[in-house]
């Protein structure tokens, strides 16, 4: 199954490769990764999704945690967590069409970031699953390019947080 | 507080650490830390002849000390040349700091003349490893540094710094503490964990201790003893272990293993209580891991959480300190044992009599020496004394000197497991004799092995540093040349050295050191005494049987339980 881990790590130089070369050289497989600032200027934060069983996302996790530029590592539970993604997408419209397209685009409130003769770009935030279903039904229209950020992700304002120390992770 | 160049800060953090000897090699990117240990330094520096010689040294120094080796090179191939020690110390835990110079800040990136990215390249390969390209960083790097590679699960770091930082002022104060918010190694032990280990311990029938280097890198000798003998219970020792536990005591069950004896394996097998400590599944031991220790139910200690679970699944996971955790089992144990009671009794009768049943053997018969007794002369010779450490290269020679060899304290015999590192013995041997200048250091090697790195020869006749090789030469490479045999129908590709090109005695006096050969049993023990005696550094060229082979043997991917043993016919018992 997919898991979604939250890694703080110190903003330092390469510590974003230690993390990913621990992925690839331990044969584990990166579905998305999304880096960026914190609330701390020294502190960076990645979401990544990772698809595999449980003792490899045990392995995964303590791995990562013996990384020196590591500072936590948690599991963000499916149903407890804030999931946002941005999209662009640039779609292949004809000035006739474009009455349609835009209506399935406010359906979805997503913003046209961008407009040519025969083209436009939309901008949508959503959680993933809102993505994959603009972007399906735009695609009939031809999909011309896209781009998307990979999602982030925060535990509920209520929810609790559980990082789980090492020595009970078996 | 002091004004100096970044340079002779490097050298001053060493000193602060303690560090008494370093092996290197100079070069353009490092020549001003090598001007600064010109000014004058208490570090002694042992110049190796090769940088991949230098970082075994700094390996073999750690191994026989117990303090973090350390080792200096310059930029591009000083650095590529540390890649293998790197490699080394990463899989057997070996607690090593290597520094390289690194080019000027503003050519890094650019292809510069000896630009490697050496922090890249050896990335999957360190704890961590650092890029200094400020020379305010640099106190606090080597204070991480030194703390990183001995805190926790031990291992290589790399600190790079550009040679413009070694030239830079700084003003100088070696930190008291370390500042790194991510490293939080475990420091204590979970009594939950402990209290459930104790009782599975103590409720055993057939319990078996499975040991590993990570009780060698706790120095946990004597907190597992106490345990051993609370419970008594029987211990195996891995190669990495070999001397972790003396293995003339009575609880000494043998070391596992694709080369190990039938009875360790059998114990292990056959046990239904497997105490891992310190210890990690590797393929070597374990042979086939599905069908390995089948009704062993496994308490698992290691300081490194993510060796738990890895490879086996641990009923009981005891993550801590081993030093801890094997003192606090000890006193556990000890008190749920009811008094008078001597544990599992019958147990150990049965590993004793599987200990007689299947002893290492070998043919003694035919005119060519045999390896096996070269090593078991060695093992004569050097009968009762305390002042022996054994280096070995990777391959038969060491497989035989694991056998054979008698190792009853701990640091007593230093080899490369996990990585099979070719030509480790010799630098290794330097450098176990420069952190214990009394002891008699000898070299177990194979005649493959030795030709990787007989340069340090040099070193040692040189630096006062007078090791004691003994070359199981038997003109191939041996292991490789039984793997054909066995699973390639006989055929030899290129695995025939010879066993005169090169003459190995000539080949030490070239380098300022004792030659001698041997090719009988006759004279073995006379020329081994001679070269044991003789003052020098030394070499004995050993030419043995090139068709004997090393038993017993656990095919690779075969349950370890299905081990081969020694073919039929007229043999001897060691």
């Amino acid at each position: 199954m997919t898991h979604t881990l939250s890694v703080l790590l110190e903003n330092k130089p390469g510590a974003l490769a230690r993390v990913s070369n621990m992925f690839a050289r331990r044969g584990f497989n990166i579905e998305s990764l999304a880096v960026g600032p914190t609330e701390r200027p020294d502190v960076s934060r990645i979401t990544l999704r990772v698809e595999c069983e449980q003792d490899s996302l045990e392995q995964i996790e303590k791995q990562m945690h013996k990384l020196v530029n590591v500072l936590r590592v948690s599991e963000l539970e499916p149903g407890e967590t804030v999931e946002r993604e941005l999209a662009l997408i640039k779609v292949t419209v004809t000035p006739e069409r474009r009455p349609e397209l835009l209506a399935v685009a406010d359906t979805f409130k997503a913003h046209v970031a961008d407009l040519g003769p025969e083209a436009m770009i939309f901008e949508l935030v959503g959680p993933p699953d809102v993505l994959d279903s603009f972007e399906e039904l735009v695609r009939p229209y031809g999909v011309k390019e896209l781009v998307r950020t990979g999602r982030i992700a925060l535990p509920r304002a209520a929810g609790r947080r559980t990082p789980r120390p090492q020595h009970v992770l078996r | 507080m002091a004004r100096m160049l970044g340079s002779d800060a490097i050298l001053r953090s060493l000193e602060a650490e303690g560090v008494d000897v370093m092996f290197g090699i100079p070069g353009g990117a490092i020549l001003p830390t090598y001007d600064a240990i010109a000014r004058g330094t208490s570090v002694r520096h042992v110049l190796a002849r090769h940088e991949q010689g230098a970082g075994h040294m700094a390996e073999g120094y750690a191994r026989a000390s117990g303090r973090a080796g350390v080792a200096m090179a310059t930029s591009g191939p000083g650095a590529t040349n540390l890649v293998t020690p790197i490699a080394d110390a990463w899989m057997d835990s070996t607690p090593l700091v290597c520094i390289t110079g690194q080019v000027r800040t503003n050519l890094i990136g650019t292809d510069a003349f000896q630009e490697v990215d050496a922090t890249g390249i050896t990335l999957p390969i360190v704890k961590h490893s650092w890029l200094v390209q400020d020379v305010e960083e640099l106190p606090h790097v080597m204070k991480a540094a030194f703390h990183v590679a001995r805190t926790g699960r031990c291992g290589p770091v790399l600190v790079d710094v550009a040679k413009d930082v070694q030239e830079a002022a700084i003003d100088f104060r070696y930190p008291d503490q370390v500042d790194l918010p991510g490293w939080k190694p475990p420091h204590k032990v979970n009594a939950r964990q402990l209290g459930e280990a104790a009782r599975a311990i103590a409720a055993a029938e057939k319990p078996v201790l499975y040991v590993g280097g990570g009780v060698v890198n706790a120095d946990a000798f004597a907190e597992l003893r106490e345990l051993a003998e609370a419970g008594g219970l029987p211990v195996v020792t891995t190669l990495m272990a070999k001397g972790a536990f003396p293995e003339s005591h009575p609880l000494h069950a043998g070391l596992p293993g694709m080369h190990g004896s039938k009875w360790a394996n059998w114990a292990m097998n056959k046990c239904d209580l497997l105490i891992a400590v310190g210890s990690r599944f590797d393929d070597r031991v374990t042979g086939k891991l599905t069908a390995f220790a089948p009704g062993a139910q496994v308490i698992h200690l290691d300081v490194d959480a993510a060796e738990i679970g890895k490879l086996r699944h641990a009923d009981i996971p005891v993550v801590g300190p081993l030093k801890l955790a094997l003192a606090a089992l000890a006193r556990e144990v000890r008190r749920l044992r009811e008094e008078g009671s001597d544990g599992p009794s019958a147990w150990r009768t049965q590993i004793d009599e599987w200990r007689d049943a299947f002893p290492y053997r070998y043919d003694r018969d035919g005119d060519s020496l045999k390896p096996q007794a070269v090593l078991e002369t060695l093992r004569d010779l050097t009968a009762g004394r305390d002042d022996v450490v054994w280096t070995t290269g990777v391959g038969q020679h060491q497989m035989w000197a694991m056998q054979y060899l008698v190792c009853d304290r701990p640091r007593s015999f230093i080899t490369s497991g996990g990585l099979g590192t070719m030509g480790y013995g010799v630098p290794a041997a330097v450098g176990a004799k420069a952190a214990r200048p009394d002891a008699t250091v000898i070299c177990v090697d194979g005649d493959g092995c030795f030709q990787m790195t007989c340069q340090e020869l040099a070193t040692a006749a040189l630096e006062g540093l007078p090791i004691v090789t003994v070359v199981v030469n038997n003109g191939w490479l041996g292991m490789v040349r039984q793997w054909q045999e066995m699973f390639y129908a006989e055929r030899f590709a290129q695995t025939h050295l010879t066993h005169q090109v090169p003459d190995y005695a000539m080949l030490a006096e070239a380098y300022g050191c004792a030659g001698f050969t041997v090719d009988s049993e006759d004279r073995l023990e006379e020329t081994l005494e001679e070269a044991l005696t003789c003052g020098r550094a030394a070499v004995v060229d050993a030419r043995c049987d090139p068709e004997e082979k090393c038993f017993p043997m656990i095919p690779a991917g075969a349950a370890a339980i299905d081990i081969l043993e020694y073919p039929e016919g007229e043999t001897v018992e060691a």
